[in-house]
């Protein structure tokens, strides 16, 4: 796949360039956190309680009257850092554990493989949310937990994609060069297998948020009073009635990020299959 | 008498292959085979699709592990040599595809994919792989400036070139070439095959020569091999397999052979049959099914011996 004709196919899915828009503007909002919040998130204006969204407060104030809108805004640095290295650290497990299965075969596959199976008998997010509460719930935790548990699908993606590489000619014939073990695998075999792990890990970053949110929301992820989108909608539950954007606007801020992500992931997909070539 | 420089000794591979219950069949890809190969000749390995022609191939490169017998490259048995030797040795012995489009890594460019021997066996700064990588680009007719293009940019043929300088890099005194031509068109064929005739002269190469076109084999090869089953069924200089040739296979293959004149009559294929499947070798000679001529019990029961009826010429064959 050249990597212009690449580009060329990404940029002509409308859905995709939306997806890769939104995903780069959410890293300029976190990086330029402080800039652009109007207020400090954790600023406690107990005159200002649960105020409906006015000129002041354009998202609303929680229950402590802190602004909603500046803690969005800091509360994407958790969901960008959770979704990168817990997506890392899963890709890159995979990576090692596919390929070794892959490139050896034999005994050291099925033994390999075998864990994949244990592992995906596990009801994941239940897997999580047993050990952050055995661990003490904190940002690192909970990315180290996210990646040791969702490395299985790019294991295997890896291994099948080196079964099949290892058998192609320019392996054999750098094999017949003297190439080692370690050289096959990482000039010959990996840069031939990205293309599918690439597409896996936009995707998985959308399902890292989510369980971030997911597990922040009850409590057992970011810990107040630092914010996250999960931790902001754990309050917006207890005023639901009263204060609807308590609730609204972190949601769409996950909604948005997670499906942008999903159509990111999904366009890549479709500008790498060769099938859907015009 | 030039030195030896390939011995195989009753080369054997045999794959077990997964039965939905663990151990499965076994597949006989190749059995028994013997051949001397003397340095600077080209032996021509002939046989239909599936006859064990590319294992043996492999086989001879270290590139699979024979299950019994062995492979001596002047004189040293390379499936006993540790790790560090047979790297030493890999430098000796390359291999030439068929496919060009798959020989070459798709993610490398020509210069980073022709430098590569090097850089495995530490040989040379940059700068001399540099020159050694353009000069290896015009030894096969490219030209240096092409060093920055990936593969999917050239044709066939030139992708073929490719290849073919890879496998000199490291000045190597055996190269198998297996069926270098086949996927190639006729024209682009007579270019490789002179390249490759060229290259010989110029670096005294060695070759085994694996295709299942007689044309090209009887082309470019000093001895022909002629395989089946997975066994040697015959084996002699180019002239006396002009001439003099026993076998009956050898004979079939030779009549299969068509020749671009629309005159001469259209004669029905020699052989009956298919080859038989590696995993269901025929007792006794694996020909003896498909044999036009002797169909005694003996060829059922008994497998021929490959031995010299003359000196060069080998058969197995138990008429002739």
């Amino acid at each position: 796949m050249k990597r212009r004709e690449f580009w060329a196919r990404l940029r002509r899915n409308r859905l995709a360039m939306t997806g890769l828009t939104l995903v780069v503007g959410l890293f300029a909002v976190s990086l330029l956190a402080p800039w652009l919040a109007p207020y400090d998130p954790n600023f406690i204006d107990l005159k200002e309680v649960l105020m409906p969204p006015t000129s002041q407060h354009l998202l609303g104030t929680d229950p402590l009257g802190r602004d909603v809108l500046s803690r969005i805004i800091y509360g994407s640095a958790v969901s960008l850092k959770v979704g990168f290295v817990a997506v890392g650290l899963a890709t890159l497990i995979g990576l090692i554990i596919g390929a070794v299965a892959g490139f050896y075969g034999g005994w050291v596959d099925q033994v390999l493989m075998r864990l994949v199976d244990l592992m995906l008998c596990f009801p994941t997010f239940f897997l999580i949310l047993a050990v952050i509460a055995l661990l003490e719930p904190s940002i690192w935790n909970i990315m180290v937990v996210i990646g040791l548990t969702n490395w299985m699908g790019v294991a295997r993606l890896v291994r099948a994609e080196f079964l099949s590489l290892k058998e192609r000619e320019f392996v054999v014939a750098a094999r017949a060069l003297g190439a080692s073990d370690a050289r096959l695998m990482v000039r010959h075999l990996l840069p031939n297998a990205l293309a599918p792990v690439m597409v896996s890990a936009t995707l998985g970053v959308a399902g890292a948020i989510l369980t971030e949110s997911a597990l922040s929301f009850l409590g057992l992820g970011v810990q107040p009073p630092t914010p996250s989108w999960g931790n902001i909608l754990t309050a917006g539950k207890d005023n639901i009635e009263i204060a609807w954007w308590l609730s609204f606007f972190p949601g769409l801020a996950i909604l948005a990020t997670v499906m942008s992500y999903n159509l990111l992931g999904e366009g890549i997909r479709e500008a790498i299959d060769p099938r859907l070539k015009e | 008498m030039p030195e030896i420089l390939l011995q195989a000794q009753n080369l054997s591979r045999h794959f077990r292959l997964a039965g939905p219950w663990g151990r499965g069949p076994v597949l006989q890809a190749v059995d028994g085979v013997n051949f001397d190969l003397p340095g600077g000749e080209t032996l021509g390995l002939v046989g239909e699709s599936g006859c064990g022609k590319s294992t043996l191939g492999r086989l001879v490169l270290a590139l699979l592990t024979p299950t019994r017998g062995e492979v001596r490259f002047l004189g040293e048995d390379l499936h006993r040599l540790p790790k560090a030797r047979l790297k030493e040795a890999r430098k000796q012995l390359q291999i030439i595809f068929q496919d060009p489009y798959s020989s070459l890594n798709p993610r490398m460019t020509v210069g980073q994919i022709l430098e590569e021997p090097f850089i495995i066996h530490g040989l040379g700064t940059r700068k001399d792989r540099r020159d050694w990588t353009a000069q290896l680009l015009q030894e096969v007719g490219l030209s240096p400036e092409q060093r920055d293009r990936y593969p999917h940019e050239f044709s066939g043929g030139q992708r073929q070139r490719i290849g073919i300088a890879r496998a000199l890099a490291l000045k190597p005194r055996l190269i198998v070439a297996d069926e270098p031509v086949s996927a190639l068109d006729v024209s682009i064929q007579a270019q490789i095959l002179n390249l490759l005739a060229e290259l010989q002269g110029r670096h005294g190469l060695t070759y085994l020569f694996i295709s299942h076109d007689l044309s090209v084999i009887s082309r470019i090869s000093t001895r022909i091999a002629v395989m089946y089953a997975g066994r040697l069924m015959e084996l002699a200089s180019r002239e006396i397999f002009d001439t003099a040739r026993l076998h009956p296979y050898t004979e079939a293959l030779l009549a299969a052979v068509p020749l671009p004149d629309p005159d001469r009559p259209f004669k029905p294929p020699a052989l009956r049959g298919e080859p038989p499947s590696p995993l269901a070798i025929p007792s006794g000679c694996p020909f003896h099914p498909r044999c036009p001529e002797a169909q005694l019990p003996v060829c059922r029961e008994v497998a021929p011996e490959y031995r010299e009826t003359a000196p060069g010429h080998w058969v197995a064959c138990h008429f002739r």
